[in-house]
């Protein structure tokens, strides 16, 4: 393996702060940001509801006093029922996927995005980039945070863009050769991608001018970690985020690659058993939640993120006082991250009612036979939708495809079974087999 | 004038093309012809029977997706050029075949193609009009069987 020894390089000062002074700049922002979310009918009720005022928040354990936000709640007042500022205020709004086919929504204030960028910049700068370097960014332009949030995260550093975007592997390949850009931001799964089609190509991607890459939007492993590595000949970065919170800028590795540092001048976290909703124990698994100290256009109070993880508290030779978090090991809910987008299987639900004659009765399938997520839909068909027509049949499998993709924006595999041919549990049936999990 | 044919549904999995064939067979039911359409995914046996409710309720009762769809069973002659006297006579009777296939035997030289088309009541009186042989059910049985 090719190693690349970065220099530590800090992009803002906040990023050092003494434990201490992190916890003064915390309460003093928890406060502010209890002062504007008083804009939002949402917590202007849950604040009056347990009586809690910026001035009754005391201490940062305080915090705990305030309620969850659920992902439940901001699809409960869309499209934009969880905004802090007035519209025309809005500068930027992204979008992710909701568990029915309408997406969440998220949105920036001028002062938002310029944060955010600033967000970015600190963990590419952590993780190696510089001005001098191009940037390959293989993410999805679009509603999807990824892809404006690290661009601008890019050029906040000065560094060289590419927007590449996502797809049409063989010309990713093309750009990456002759454009010769030393950095690669994309899913982890769909760097291997590029390697693969290179290699297909009689091309060795480890050949390819890239010196290192920063990954994210999906859960990934330290063994896929070492393949990216290997496969490509650089050094591979994580970085965690997500709309709701932000986006990408959450946390991200610093050279000790010892965990992602999260931005904790900006957020605090909880990691909390998703049973109980009590604090885990230091360095124990549970479920993260986030609380945004400096969003103007949509702050949240304690947002559970359904994501498993653990924090580490312990110095970091980097010096960034930021507590560490693990990769994402689980999540609490039946969320998918299928190639980076999340897919809820009541998404796949939606579609298969939208489409008449579809019994609800479905299995998805997900697995990786090489690099990429692939995902079959197993769908029961009733005895009244059978036909003798294959093109009546094919119709209806056609039908069942676009609709699934029209809701989750991801190709699915449909297969048509026969009724009562899958297994259903006392009561609930099971929805998902991920045989991803099982290598 | 028209058969019953009955169309199961097939996942694309392992034996399941024997399964409604055993359930046929332990009802006691004599398959008079089959016809498999196929895709990756999923299949579409087509079957004639002689008891048609009997079979359907069989299969039925074994969890088998089942419909009954009307066809025509037209006898052609058992020579080159045969079939395609019938398919011009549905041409410019502008009859559009759905699909069709044929049964395994044949007698005096003559051979019976079950069509599917979308109207069929239309297409026995167009193609009765054209003095085409149009065989009943009864007529097909006893075709097979006598």
């Amino acid at each position: 393996m090719t190693t690349f020894a970065f220099e530590n390089r800090i992009w803002e000062q906040d990023e050092t702060l003494s434990r201490e002074q992190l916890s003064k700049l915390q309460l003093e922002r928890l406060k502010q940001t209890l002062e504007q979310v008083a804009n939002v009918p949402f917590y202007k009720k849950v604040l009056a509801e347990n009586k809690l005022s910026p001035d009754s928040i005391k201490s940062l354990d305080d915090l705990r006093r305030i309620p969850f936000t659920n992902k439940e709640d901001l699809r409960q007042h869309y499209p934009l029922g969880f905004m802090a500022v007035p519209r025309e205020q809005i500068s930027r709004i992204h979008g992710s996927s909701g568990t029915t086919g309408k997406p969440t929504f998220v949105a920036y204030t001028v002062g938002d995005r310029e944060r955010w960028a600033n967000l970015c910049a600190r963990f590419l700068v952590a993780g190696g980039l510089r001005s001098n370097h191009l940037v390959h960014i293989a993410f999805g332009f679009g509603l999807f945070t990824g892809g404006f949030g690290l661009h601008f995260g890019v050029e906040k550093v000065g560094a060289g863009i590419l927007p590449a975007a996502a797809g049409n592997t063989p010309r990713q390949i093309m750009l990456l050769q002759d454009l010769a850009a030393e950095v690669l931001i994309c899913t982890p799964s769909y760097s291997l991608q590029i390697a693969e089609v290179a290699r297909a190509q009689g091309i060795d991607p480890a050949q390819l001018p890239l010196k290192f890459g920063h990954f994210g939007g999906e859960p990934w492993t330290e063994d896929m970690r070492l393949e990216i590595e290997r496969e490509l000949g650089i050094m591979a970065f994580n970085n965690y985020g997500l709309s709701e919170v932000i986006g990408p800028g959450v946390s991200g590795e610093c050279v000790a690659r010892c965990g992602m540092h999260i931005q904790e001048d900006h957020f605090i976290v909880e990691c909390i058993n998703p049973d109980t909703l009590e604090p885990v124990q230091q360095g124990e698994q549970g479920e993260l939640v986030f609380t945004s100290l400096t969003k103007e256009a949509m702050p949240v109070l304690r947002y559970r993120t359904r994501d498993i993880a653990t924090l580490d508290y312990s110095p970091c030779p980097c010096g960034r006082t930021g507590v560490r978090m693990s990769r994402v090991v689980g999540r609490t809910d039946d969320m998918l991250i299928i190639r980076g987008v999340n897919v809820f299987p009541s998404q796949v639900e939606e579609a298969l009612l939208r489409v008449e004659g579809t019994a609800p009765h479905y299995l998805i399938e997900v697995d990786r036979p090489g690099t990429l997520d692939e995902v079959k839909v197993h769908v029961e068909i009733r005895p009244q939708d059978f036909s003798d027509k294959m093109s009546q049949m094919q119709a209806l499998r056609d039908r069942i495809d676009r609709e699934i993709h029209s809701v989750t924006g991801i190709r699915m595999k449909v297969e048509l079974v026969e009724p009562q041919s899958l297994e259903r549990s006392f009561g609930k049936a099971q929805r998902v087999i991920d045989h991803r999990n099982d290598k | 004038m028209k058969l019953n044919q009955l169309s199961v549904f097939l996942e694309n999995k392992p034996g399941r093309l024997s399964e409604p064939c055993k359930v046929l067979a332990d009802a006691g039911v004599n398959i008079l012809t089959i016809s498999l359409a196929d895709t990756e995914q999923f299949g579409i046996l087509r079957l004639i029977v002689p008891d048609w409710q009997k079979a359907k309720n069989a299969l039925e009762k074994a969890q088998c997706v089942v419909n009954v769809t009307e066809v025509v069973a037209v006898e052609v002659e058992d020579k080159p050029g045969g079939l395609q006297n019938v398919l011009q006579v549905m041409e410019q009777a502008q009859l559009n075949i759905e699909y069709m296939y044929a049964f395994t035997f044949r007698r005096e030289n003559k051979a019976i193609i079950v069509f599917r088309f979308e109207d069929p009541d239309t297409a026995v009186k167009l193609l009765q009009q054209k003095a085409l042989k149009i065989l009943s059910s009864e007529e097909v049985c006893q075709r097979v069987e006598g």
